[in-house]
C-alpha cells in the first residue's frame, strides 16, 4: 500500500515534428498543472473524455513519460527521475500487452524474473496470483489461444504478482463485451478489495468511475475539474463541464439572469410527484417520450424558469402520471435539488433567493 | 452494351500475367533446362555439338578436389557471413528505428553499400586490401601493429590481405557482410516496427532492464522476420560469386574458390561447358532446400 502524489504535474508536447523553436504553435499541453494525491490503498478513478490527458497523466506515473515540469511522488519519495522499474507499480494496459510469444505462465512470471526472485517463491507467488484471478488452468497457452476475458485476467495477474506498490490500470475493460465488462468490473472491485493496493485507473466511461471508484478525478484539457467521492461528483458538480459529462442524459442547465441553473433529469417530475410546499414548478412543452428500460425519458422545453431551454426528465417506471406528447404539462423540481453554476466562468455559486 | 475486356476477369489474368510468364520461361526455365542437358552432354566453347554422355561430368566433377574444396568454402563463406549479417544487421537496425539528430545521414550512410554497384565497391576494397599500398595496413604500420621488431601482429611491412589463405577468406566474408548488412537491417527495422510500443512499456513497468528487454522481448519478436532476412542472405550468397571473382579470383591456390566461381572458371573460362553446368547444378538441391524454409518461416508469421 502507498500513496502516490503529483505536485503541479504539467506534460507539454512540441508542436508540429521536425520543429526548431519549442514556442511555436502547436505545442500540446497534455497535462497542465495536475495537484492529485491517493490515499492508502484508495481506487481512485481519472475520468474525462478522449484527449482531457488522464493517460499522459498515468503514464508518466508509471514513468513512461517524463513530465515538463513537476513531481511524483511514492509514499512520499520523489520518483520523477527514476525508470519505470524503480518505481514498484504495475500497470495493466489497454490492449494488455501480453507478451505474445509467451505462455500464460512465461507472461506472469516475467516481472518476478527481472526482479530476481528465487525460483521456488517465482513458482509459489505465480500459482496464488492465477488462483487468485481463476486462470490456474490456462497457464501452458500462449495469449492468442486466450479469450478477451481471460486476457484481462492475465494481464492482472502479471501486475499483481510482485505486489507493487501501486496498480495503474489504463481503460482495462475497453475491449471486453459489454456483458463481459459488468462481470469484470465487479470481479476488479472485489480483487481490489482483497489485495488492498492503491490502484488509479483511468477510463472515459462514467458507469465505471461511478461503480469503481472510491474517489473520482474528472479532468478535462489536462486540468482536474474535481475530485470527490461518486455520490459528491454526481450531486454536487463543481462546474457546468462535470454536470454535463457525468449523468446519463446529463444534467439540465437552463440560464437565467447572470446565472445558470442546474438540475438532473430524474429530479423533474411531474408536479403532482413533488411535495408542494418547496417545488419550483416548471411548465414543459413536451415533444418527445422515449422509453428506455422501464423509465420514460421526456424531452421538451423548459419555460418559466430562465431562458426557454430544451430539457430532459427522466419518469421512473413506478410514476403513472400520463404525459402527453405536444402539449404543455406542469413539472417540477424539489428546490434542494437545484444547484447554480456563474455563466461565465461555469463554476458553482450561492443558490438565487427568488426560486 | 457489350461486354468489355475490362470486365472479363478470366481474360485480363492472362493478359497480366503474360509478360512475367514469358520472362520466368525465358530468362529462368530454358537457361535451366539447358543446363540439365548441358551437364549431360560434352559439350565445350570449342565444341558445341551436342553428344550425350551420362554423368560423367558429374563424376570428373566429384573426382577433383578443388570441387569439394568449393563446396567447403562455400559453406564457411554462406554461414559466417549469414551469421555476421544477421548480429549486425540487428544492430544497425537498434541504430535506424532510435530517434536522434541527423538519423536521416545515417540512414543514407547505412544504405550506401547495398546500393553501389558490386564491381565498384569491391575494386574499392582491392585497393584497401592491396598487399603493399593497403591503407590499412598504413594505419597498422602507424599504431605499432606491423612493421617493426617489436610490432604487436608481426614484424613485416605488410599483412597481405589477399594472398594468405585464411585472411583472404576472412577478407571476402568481411567485403561480403559489409554489403549485405544494410539490406538485413532494413528488413529487420521492418521487423521491429511492427512490434507494438505497448510490449516494450509493458516490459519496462515490469521491472525489466533493457538487455532483458532486448533478449525476451525484441529478439523473440523479430526472430521469424531475420529467419527470412537470414535465408534470403544465404541464398544471395549461396548464387553470388562477385565479390570473389573481384577480389581474389578464387585464390590464393583455390583457398576462397566457392561453387558459382569454380563453375564459372569450369565452364566459361576453361571452356569445359559441360562440367561447369554440372558444378553450378549441384547447387539446385541446396537452393530448394533454403526456398522451401523461407516459405516455411514465412507461413509461420501469417499463423501469429
Amino acid at each position: 500500500m502507498a500513496v502516490v502524489e503529483v505536485k503541479n504535474l504539467i506534460k507539454e508536447y512540441p508542436g508540429g515534428a521536425g520543429r526548431r523553436r519549442p514556442r511555436d504553435r502547436g505545442a500540446v499541453r497534455a497535462v497542465d498543472g495536475i495537484d492529485l494525491a491517493t490515499e492508502e490503498g484508495e481506487y481512485l478513478v481519472l475520468l474525462g473524455p478522449s484527449g482531457c490527458g488522464k493517460t499522459t497523466l498515468l503514464r508518466t506515473i508509471a514513468g513512461l513519460e517524463q513530465p515538463t515540469s513537476g513531481d511524483v511522488l511514492i509514499d512520499g519519495q520523489i520518483v520523477t527521475g527514476l525508470p519505470p522499474r524503480a518505481r514498484q507499480v504495475a500497470m495493466v494496459f489497454q490492449s494488455y500487452a501480453l507478451y505474445p510469444h509467451k505462455s500464460v505462465y512465461a507472461n506472469i512470471v516475467f516481472p518476478l524474473r527481472a526482479a530476481k526472485v528465487p525460483k521456488e517463491e517465482r513458482d509459489r507467488k505465480v500459482q496464488w496470483a492465477a488462483a487468485l484471478l481463476g486462470i490456474g488452468h490456462l497457464l501452458e497457452r500462449k495469449p492468442r489461444q486466450l479469450s478477451g476475458g481471460e486476457r484481462q485476467r492475465v494481464a492482472l495477474a502479471r501486475a499483481l504478482v510482485r505486489q507493487p506498490k501501486v496498480f495503474l490500470l489504463d481503460e482495462p475493460l475497453s475491449n471486453l463485451d459489454a456483458k463481459l465488462r459488468a462481470s469484470a468490473r465487479d470481479e476488479l472491485k472485489r480483487f481490489q478489495q482483497e489485495v488492498g493496493t492503491t490502484t488509479i485507473y483511468v477510463t472515459h466511461d462514467q458507469v465505471e468511475a461511478m461503480g469503481l471508484g472510491d474517489r473520482i478525478a474528472v479532468l478535462s484539457d489536462g486540468r482536474i475539474r474535481q475530485v470527490g467521492p461518486p455520490s459528491e461528483v454526481y450531486d454536487n458538480p463543481a462546474d457546468t463541464f462535470v454536470a454535463t459529462f457525468i449523468g446519463s442524459p446529463p444534467m439540465n442547465l437552463v440560464p437565467r439572469d447572470g446565472v445558470i441553473v442546474g438540475f438532473r433529469p430524474e429530479h423533474l417530475l411531474p408536479a403532482s410527484a413533488v411535495p408542494e410546499d418547496h417545488a419550483v414548478t416548471i411548465r414543459l412543452a413536451v415533444d418527445r417520450v422515449e422509453f428506455l428500460s422501464g423509465d420514460r425519458h421526456v424531452y421538451g422545453t423548459a419555460l418559466g424558469i430562465g431562458e426557454p431551454t430544451r430539457v430532459v426528465a427522466r419518469l421512473p417506471a413506478t410514476l403513472d402520471v400520463a404525459v402527453p406528447v405536444g402539449a404543455e404539462h406542469e413539472f417540477a423540481v424539489a428546490r434542494e435539488r437545484l444547484r447554480f453554476f456563474a455563466k461565465d466562468t461555469g463554476k458553482r455559486t450561492e443558490a438565487v433567493e427568488r426560486l | 452494351m457489350k461486354v468489355r475486356l475490362a470486365d472479363r476477369p478470366g481474360a485480363l489474368a492472362w493478359i497480366f500475367l503474360m509478360p512475367s510468364v514469358v520472362y520466368i520461361i525465358a530468362l529462368v526455365a530454358v537457361p535451366f533446362l539447358l543446363a540439365i542437358g548441358f551437364a549431360l552432354s560434352d559439350v565445350t566453347a570449342g565444341d558445341p555439338s551436342f553428344d550425350w554422355v551420362g554423368l560423367r561430368n558429374f563424376e570428373r566433377a566429384f573426382a577433383d578436389p578443388v570441387f569439394w574444396q568449393a563446396l567447403g568454402n562455400t559453406f564457411i563463406f554462406t554461414l559466417v557471413s549469414m551469421t555476421l549479417v544477421v548480429l549486425l544487421g540487428k544492430v544497425l537496425a537498434n541504430i535506424l528505428v532510435a530517434q536522434f539528430k541527423g538519423k536521416w545521414i545515417v540512414r543514407f550512410l547505412v544504405l550506401l553499400p547495398w546500393t553501389t554497384p558490386v564491381a565498384l565497391s569491391s575494386i574499392s576494397w582491392l585497393w584497401l586490401l592491396d598487399s603493399i599500398y593497403s591503407p590499412i595496413d598504413w594505419m597498422m604500420r602507424q599504431i605499432g601493429l606491423l612493421g617493426s621488431e617489436d610490432a604487436l601482429i608481426k614484424p613485416d611491412s605488410n599483412m597481405y590481405w589477399l594472398g594468405e589463405p585464411g585472411l583472404a577468406m576472412a577478407s571476402v566474408i568481411a567485403v561480403h557482410v559489409w554489403r549485405l548488412t544494410p539490406l538485413a537491417a532494413v528488413i529487420m527495422v521492418a521487423g521491429l516496427v511492427a512490434i507494438p510500443r505497448e510490449l516494450d512499456e509493458a516490459a519496462r513497468v515490469d521491472g525489466a532492464g533493457y538487455w532483458r528487454r532486448m533478449f525476451e522481448i525484441t529478439i523473440p519478436m523479430v526472430l521469424p522476420v531475420a529467419a527470412v532476412a537470414a535465408l534470403f542472405g544465404a541464398i544471395f550468397t549461396f548464387t553470388d560469386m562477385a565479390v570473389v571473382d573481384v577480389l581474389t579470383n578464387g585464390g590464393p591456390n583455390n583457398a576462397t574458390q566457392v561453387l558459382t566461381s569454380w563453375a564459372f572458371f569450369r565452364g566459361i573460362d576453361g571452356g569445359d561447358v559441360g562440367q561447369g553446368a554440372a558444378i553450378a547444378l549441384f547447387l539446385f538441391p541446396l537452393l530448394l532446400a533454403a526456398a522451401i524454409a523461407i516459405l516455411q518461416a514465412v507461413k509461420r508469421m501469417e499463423v501469429r
